[in-house]
């Protein structure tokens, strides 16, 4: 069977889903934003698909642009765990309940 | 069955298969562990951006993630200590939400992908640098100017937040 656009889409499908499985499962807050970053790739890998089997380059000039804020997002977020685990000498979501009533 | 197929079956499984380590590894829980299967996703992520022709995404996609972003990562773990880690357990409750969650989001995509009519002609675009430079320059030239104000800030917000005493 030809690889098609529904196959690419199957992967990027699946990977989505781990990577969200992966944000509600764990408790660390590292392997959360890792997580994060595999749902930006399943989306990345979705556009590329739609980009090549609709003959649009433009969906490959978004995956460049998703690829940039990731990148900044990463930088900003890892600053914001790191000052969080000076303050409170942790890194688990369970034991980050300041804002809780 | 053509060789791009088969290297297509061959870096999808891997991708999903890293994946899957990246989040439950059964073997470690060490993050760093987890950041090293997330490279490898990437990189076999990589090699999907060359079956789709798209050359300079796949390029960036290792510079950017598996250069930049996972020593960005590996440097955090480096600087907090984990060792923690390794004694939670992961609650069954958590595993059955996130299952539950992740079923039926999965069941809406895969019933979309079932009814939307694919057009899956001939595909004919390419990915290479110079398209994808002459399109970035040509229609996306303002998103591209505000992208780099955007990793501007980003910088500045991060100096700022990684001072010693944060007031």
């Amino acid at each position: 069977m030809h690889v098609g656009l529904e196959h690419y889409l199957t992967v990027s499908f699946l990977l989505f889903a781990l990577g969200m499985l992966g944000v509600i499962m764990r408790r660390n807050l590292i392997v959360i934003y890792m997580s994060l970053e595999l749902m930006l790739n399943a989306a990345n890998l979705a556009l590329v698909a739609f980009s090549r089997f609709n003959n649009k380059l433009d969906g490959q000039v978004l995956v460049f642009f998703i690829i940039t804020v990731a990148a900044a997002e990463v930088s900003v977020g890892l600053a914001l765990i790191v000052a969080l685990y000076r303050r409170r000498q942790s890194a688990h979501v369970e034991d980050l309940t300041g804002m809780k009533l | 069955m053509e060789l791009t197929d088969i290297l297509f079956y061959v870096f999808a499984a891997l991708t999903l298969g890293c994946g899957v380590l990246v989040i439950v590894n059964p073997f470690s829980r060490n993050p760093v562990t987890s950041a090293m299967f997330l490279v490898l996703t990437i990189i076999s992520m990589a090699g999907l951006f060359v079956l789709l022709h798209a050359f300079f995404l796949a390029a960036v996609q290792i510079l950017v993630y598996a250069g930049a972003v996972i020593v960005l990562f590996l440097f955090v773990i480096m600087l907090l200590d984990l060792k923690e880690e390794a004694r939670r357990k992961i609650k069954i409750y958590g595993f059955v939400a996130g299952l539950l969650s992740v079923g039926s989001i999965l069941a809406l995509f895969f019933e979309n992908l079932g009814s939307t009519p694919l057009d899956a002609s001939t595909p004919a675009v390419e990915g290479t640098t110079e398209a994808l430079g002459k399109l970035l320059f040509t229609g996306y030239v303002l998103p591209f100017e505000v992208v780099s104000v955007l990793l501007l800030v980003a910088m500045i917000g991060v100096i700022l937040l990684s001072r010693k005493n944060l007031e």
